[in-house]
């Protein structure tokens, strides 16, 4: 690993001076297991580290009527097991304990694991599919970007150089909604997904499915929202044959590569496979409104 | 210009470390080289195989993904910490009497693991051991044994 200078400031306004002065000389370091695995392959090879250790108000997590909201500093091991979290969206809860290995998710940030952008990765999607908005913050002012929005391309988001993530706050999943995550892993249970499916599924008093998203991940540039299965189902009662349909829409929602997991055409299959799984589940699981 | 280090300070194992290491190194460099605790292994250099498992504030962390200076004010465990020589955790004892251990390369991570697991989970399934215990892997394959000397110090993780 190259040599670098180590800074670790005690408040966020230091830590936006010192991005304000270095911009992209600077990397922002909080759990480490994203940036330190990039840094040791000489893949980014930052002038001045800028650990985030210091700054105190970064680890809080609230979950109450006003939705969720993790701190950049949370760790994904809390996001896995913290009651509040695991009753009112058991979906985001779910994907963060499916992160690697239970010592990676003590490490491991909400806020790392989002600015890391790795498409592979288990809860960006799932952020889409809550609908969340990211938070972000420099020494010229705060901005709010919607997890829609927010990705870019494979490890690039649209965060600034001199920004960083404060937090993610996500509206409360409809009561009632039924849910599902699915990863595939065709090699390892620690691997990255050949293909990753999480759905949130509202019903309405007639059975009729009122809201639906899905979103998948390991299988484009960015996490993706599959929003024509979602759309596919709307006012329909979620049956075997309507699911299947949507998810048949899965094939064209997604852009996976080949690699050791599978070819890109195998992926796409899977998508559908997963997607069709993950909605049945998550129609199982939803309650009438 | 010669490299830029960071000033530490930090317990290990209950006893107190100060002084300067360079910026860029590894907990699992400093641990061995700097401090002379060799029990903690490097193996994978990616922090998936376990082999560089300690404890950093009580959470298990791959010392080989982890620099030397996030460890500072914090308090370290590394399998020497884990219990004095004639004083072993049950845990240990557990390995040894269960066959938890071949080649024992692993061993070290397997151990603080293990440990940790007990503390949150003092009865844990054996479907909880698996989970949990995924995270550390063993060449030798000799998992059946290191599940058996688990579910053996199960209750016990004093």
């Amino acid at each position: 690993m190259r040599a670098f200078d180590f800074k670790a400031p005690a408040s966020l306004d230091e830590v936006c001076a010192l991005l304000a002065q270095y911009g992209s000389d600077a990397k922002l370091l909080a759990g480490g297991t994203g940036l330190l695995n990039l840094m040791k392959q000489e893949l980014v090879q930052p002038a001045v580290l800028v650990s985030l250790q210091r700054v105190p108000g970064l680890d809080t997590l609230t979950v109450n009527g006003d939705g969720i909201r993790a701190g950049a500093g949370v760790r994904h091991r809390r996001m896995e097991t913290d009651p509040a979290l695991q009753q009112a969206a058991p979906l985001l809860a779910a994907a963060y304990g499916h992160v690697a290995t239970v010592r990676i998710r003590m490490s491991a940030t909400v806020g790392g694991g989002l600015a890391h952008a790795d498409p592979a990765m288990d809860a960006p999607a799932v952020w889409r599919v809550l609908g969340a908005t990211v938070h972000a913050r420099s020494a010229s002012g705060t901005r709010q970007i919607a997890a829609d929005e927010f990705f870019e391309d494979f490890y690039t988001s649209v965060l600034e150089p001199e920004e960083v993530l404060t937090e993610v706050h996500a509206p409360l999943p409809p009561a009632g909604a039924g849910w599902s995550y699915q990863k595939f892993l065709p090699r390892s249970a620690d691997d990255y997904a050949a293909v990753s499916v999480a759905a949130l599924l509202a019903l309405d008093a007639d059975g009729r499915v009122e809201q639906a998203r899905v979103g998948i991940g390991s299988a484009a540039p960015i996490p993706v929202l599959a929003q024509a299965v979602g759309a596919a189902l709307i006012g329909q009662p979620p049956t075997a044959e309507a699911i299947a349909a949507a998810a048949e829409l899965a094939r064209d929602a997604v852009d996976p590569l080949d690699d050791l997991r599978g070819s890109a055409a195998y992926k796409r299959d899977m998508a559908v496979v997963f997607t069709r799984r993950a909605l049945a589940e998550a129609a199982a699981r939803a309650r009438r409104a | 210009m010669s490299d830029p280090t960071v000033t530490l300070s930090l317990h290990i194992n209950g006893t107190p470390w100060q002084g300067e290491v360079p910026a860029n190194r590894l907990l699992v460099d400093f641990l061995r080289y700097d401090v002379g605790l060799t029990g903690t292994k490097e193996g994978c250099s990616v922090g998936v195989c376990g082999a560089c498992t300690v404890r950093l504030d009580g959470r298990l962390v791959s010392s080989c993904l982890t620099l030397a200076a996030m460890a500072d004010g914090a308090q370290v465990t590394t399998v020497e910490g884990l219990a004095g020589r004639e004083d072993l955790k049950p845990i240990q004892r557990a390995f040894i009497e269960h066959g938890g251990f071949q080649c024992g390369i692993c061993t070290p991570g397997q151990l603080l693991a293990a440990q940790a697991l007990l503390e949150t989970d003092p009865h844990p399934d054996e479907a909880a051991i698996k989970a949990w215990m995924m995270s550390n892997l063993c060449r030798c394959t000799g998992y059946y044994g290191i599940l058996r000397s688990v579910q053996a110090a199960a209750g016990d993780a004093a």
